[in-house]
């Protein structure tokens, strides 16, 4: 019962192993890209179509509607990372109930680079948006003061998306792990349970916040002044 | 004392302290969260979408900080570097 996938070693060469968290991310990897080329291989618009192609489209639609829900105007643009970010969370958590699967998020490495993406997607997004004078203007709003507190909170929420995830992922796996030595049989049925429930749940999570970061990031601010002619306009 | 008991008697006293404080904190603020946003619900069930969205957001960044204790406690059972550190050198010597 390890801390991380990271200890388990499949193969070792010299500096390079595979461990597995690095097997069981490319398999994910692997099932999401050829599962979902082989079931839009035929795209119909007919009433009578593959069920698969359906809760494909069910999905899509509805990480499209949450992110226009969260305030991001053209969720065409985002849904390929945000929607990516929720498919692999949520793909590793539901994974669980295979056995001999670990899933990848519990390894710090591997919350941290999704969390790294975030904190890379959120200035690039922000600069395609609003430019780059724009963008950077905005650490200084409201004064000039708050630039190293606005920095510090940037990092800081990268760190808390990462240790979040991480700390769901590897209690749910650890508590099983224990109680499997302690109360077999039972216990480690329902403590599964919970941790799929939490699994999808911090998947939500951890889009939607990726999706609100970049939110705040890409709203133009444009405060027009209140002058007489803008409030007549407003009342009549 | 040596150093091994040292570092042995005081990360299980750590580790049992960290968890039980930390999880008494956001328990607490959950219960109120919850409980305002099941008030605002009864008033306003058109907006049950956006309220219970913003709940479980709430929920997990509250639920963040238990886990930060979770994780600290955790690693100074199963992944303790001091404890692993003075094991190398005694095993060494």
């Amino acid at each position: 019962m390890e801390l991380s996938p990271d200890s388990i070693i499949y193969w070792k060469y010299g500096l390079f192993k595979i461990n597995a968290t690095i097997a069981m991310t490319w398999g994910l990897m692997f099932v999401l890209t050829t599962g979902s080329k082989l079931i839009v291989r035929n795209l119909s618009m007919e009433i009578n179509r593959s069920r698969l192609l359906n809760l494909l489209e069910i999905i899509v639609t509805k990480i499209e509607k949450q992110i226009e829900e969260v305030g991001l105007s053209r969720p065409k643009k985002y849904i390929g990372f945000l929607g990516t970010l929720f498919l692999f969370i949520a793909l590793s958590s539901i994974c669980i109930i295979i056995p001999g699967f670990e899933p990848p998020t519990g390894s710090l490495s591997t919350t941290m680079a999704l969390a790294l993406c975030v904190f890379v997607a959120v200035p690039l997004f922000g600069i395609e948006e609003q430019g780059i004078r724009i963008y950077l203007n905005s650490y200084m709003q409201p004064t000039v003061i708050m630039l190293p507190f606005n920095i510090i909170s940037e990092i800081s929420r990268t760190l808390a998306l990462a240790v979040r995830l991480f700390g769901n992922m590897m209690s749910g796996t650890m508590i099983v792990g224990i109680l499997l030595s302690i109360a077999p049989l039972f216990f480690p049925i329902l403590m599964t349970l919970l941790g799929l429930l939490t699994g999808m749940v911090q998947a939500y999570i951890f889009s939607i916040l990726a999706g609100v970061y970049i939110a705040a990031a890409t709203r133009t601010r444009k405060l027009e002044p209140i002058t007489k002619s803008n409030v007549k306009g407003a009342i009549s | 004392m040596d150093n091994l008991t040292i570092i042995a008697a005081t990360s299980i006293f750590t580790a049992g302290i960290c968890t039980s404080l930390g999880a008494i904190g956001p328990a607490f603020a959950e219960g109120k969260a919850v409980a305002v946003a099941l008030s605002s619900l009864a008033q306003q069930p058109d907006a049950s979408a956006t309220i219970t969205r913003t709940l479980f957001v709430g929920l997990a960044m509250i639920e963040s900080t238990a886990i930060y204790c979770l994780v600290i406690s955790m690693i100074l059972i199963f992944a303790n570097p001091f404890w692993n550190h003075f094991i190398s050198q005694a095993a060494g010597s």
